[in-house]
């Protein structure tokens, strides 16, 4: 018998159809799996014991025939969506005792759909950051640092649950992307990841970071699997005024493999200066072999390219600033210990104690962007730009279907590397942020290793609410990619 | 231009509500200096008659019945407060 590890979604739900395994076994495979790999920190919380009694219950519904679209089918939740009686803590100190009294709703989609729930994974503090470094639970490490002889950061901030899906503790993980935080963790450990259109799953629950950027997403082995899932969490909610009233398409439908006469965009101002000849030759191998898949390459031009990080680092942590005011220590969370002058003081002793260095530093930089006297010069001036960046995408869609880019300039880095300067982490977004700007969906697609061995993802862009012309060319990429390789740790 | 002293950080730290320590300020100060420095960018893109945007949603709010759809769950609702009484968040005296 196979490894219930080493399945997909795809075959997992299969099996369990067929009766080769049961929810209960699949389930206690990955428990295993989470007890025996406890060094990469990809989980904050764990629920095994919530997770069997779920399996259990999945495997009547599939005896009695009533088997929802996941049912049975083991996954991590990313620590930042809200479930209900299981503690959620957004990788915060500040948030580290809470309980919600009540579930996201795409978790509840998910639950609903039949998922089982490991645990909730760990990631950047609010989901700021590129390395999950800056969780209060400690870092997490890449499955494939062994390739490496070193510890790699996972990418981030979904990176437990990049670690998770990629080192084969759960079949698959959601994820969150504000400005990259899905796809750039998908290809630091060889996995697909898809951020969905702006609006097409509901932010309901989600912990905030910057509410016109958060995109909720799935984070699986393969391209199939990513729409699976995505079926499951997407939809409309009442709930989530900027959620999309929108009948879902069927999105595993969407796979034909057909791409004939396709028009992938290539962008030209992504060529940006010193991008490792690597990952050039890799962005022009996936070029060809969507060529060779018949469809018609064509080269697009997006100007303000250059402009989109600055733009994000100022429009995101504005958002921010104003979206974490609300851990005041009075509601919820951590409140500061010891005497307590004032109002204010509790205020600023408990956010000073309870928020990490990276996220005190985007509120101070979101609230200097707001205050008076600089709103126009910073705020206002990035909202524009975001305008000429979206306006960019536009034009471009007028001459292509998809746009080809690669997901990361590198592959995963140290543990303990590019931290001197946020600057200097601050690019590993280059490629992702103007997608996430634009409210576009994105999925990166690992399509090769690095001179070092380490995996490398490309990156296909779509039309806002065109996740199926995306999934169909990202499965045609994945299929002629062939990527089948695993992190050393799994003794493949 | 952008350069922030260690004063104007202290201010920023008080508007943000951050208490920070002041052996801190002034690393604080070289970050934001940098980041600001680096988005002083912007600046040379021409955005005159340039519409700014707020939100990818281009959608239109939808207006729904002026109803009570839930409520009544002060348990709930103050279940992960850090102090209570009696139904009441509690915080420090704040008049004198």
């Amino acid at each position: 018998m196979t490894k219930l590890t080493n399945l997909t979604l795809a075959s997992a739900r299969d099996g369990l159809k067929a009766g080769e395994f049961s929810a209960v076994e699949l389930t206690q495979a990955h428990i295993d799996a989470m007890a025996a790999n406890k060094d990469l920190n990809a989980f904050i919380t764990e629920t095994p014991e919530l997770a069997l009694e779920q399996a259990a219950a999945s495997d009547a519904k599939i005896k009695s025939g009533d088997a929802g679209a996941m049912e049975g089918l083991p996954i991590g939740m990313k620590d930042l969506f809200c479930t209900k009686d299981v503690r959620t803590t957004a990788a915060s100190k500040i948030l580290d005792n809470f309980i919600p009294p009540y579930e996201s709703t795409v978790s509840g989609n998910l639950k609903k759909a039949g998922a089982v729930m490991l645990g909730k994974t760990n990631l950047d503090e609010f989901a700021m950051g590129s390395a999950n470094i800056t969780s209060a639970f400690g870092n997490v490490k890449n499955p494939w640092s062994a390739d490496a002889g070193k510890d790699l950061v996972p990418g981030g901030s979904s990176g437990g649950s990049a670690a998770a899906v990629a080192g084969e503790l759960c079949l698959a993980a959601t994820g969150t992307d504000t400005g990259g935080s899905i796809r750039q963790p998908a290809s630091f450990t060889g996995i697909v990841g898809l951020k969905p259109t702006y609006g097409r799953c509901s932010r309901w629950g989600v912990v905030a970071f910057a509410s016109s950027l958060d995109q909720a997403g799935p984070m699986t082995k393969t391209v199939r699997d990513a729409a699976i899932m995505l079926q499951s969490m997407a939809g409309y909610d009442v709930h989530d005024s900027t959620s999309a009233p929108m009948d879902l398409p069927n999105f595993e439908a969407a796979l034909t493999g057909d791409i004939k006469g396709l028009k992938i965009g290539i962008p030209k101002e992504y060529r940006v200066d010193g991008m490792p000849q690597e990952i050039i030759d890799l962005w022009k191998k996936g070029e060809d072999m969507l060529k060779d898949a018949g469809a018609e390459i064509v080269e697009v031009s997006l100007p303000h390219t250059k402009y989109a990080l600055a733009t994000y680092y100022i429009v995101a942590p504005a958002e921010a600033s104003s979206n974490l005011a609300r851990y005041d220590g009075v509601r919820y969370g951590h409140r500061a210990e010891g005497e307590l002058k004032n109002l204010d003081d509790l205020y600023c002793k408990t956010r000073g104690q309870g928020f990490g260095d990276e996220v005190q530093r985007r509120i101070m930089i979101g609230t200097y962007v707001l205050s008076a006297g600089y709103y126009d010069a910073y705020y206002a001036k990035a909202q524009k730009i975001r305008t000429l960046i979206s306006q960019d995408f536009k034009n471009a869609y007028e001459s292509c279907d998809v746009i080809l880019t690669p997901t990361c300039p590198s592959a995963a880095f140290g543990i303990g590397e590019n931290e001197d300067d946020p600057v200097k982490m601050y690019l590993n977004d280059v490629f992702t942020v103007p997608t996430s700007l634009a409210g576009l969906p994105g999925i990166s697609v690992p399509t090769g290793l690095s001179e070092g061995g380490l995996p490398l993802g490309l990156q296909l862009i779509g039309r806002a609410f065109d996740e199926e012309t995306l999934l169909r060319t990202a499965g045609v990429l994945e299929t002629a990619a062939g990527f089948t390789a695993k992190p050393k740790m799994l003794g493949a | 231009m952008s350069a922030l002293d260690k004063d104007t950080v202290k201010k920023i730290a008080f508007l943000s509500r951050l208490e920070v320590p002041e052996e801190k300020l002034e690393p604080i100060a070289q970050d934001l200096s940098k980041i600001l420095d680096w988005v002083e960018q912007l600046s040379e893109v021409d955005t005159d008659g340039v519409e700014a945007m707020s939100s990818v949603a281009e959608m239109t709010l939808h207006w729904r019945k002026d109803e009570v759809t839930s409520g009544d769950q002060p348990d709930l609702v103050l279940k992960n407060a850090p102090d209570q009484d009696d139904h009441c968040y509690l915080v420090p005296k704040v008049v004198e």
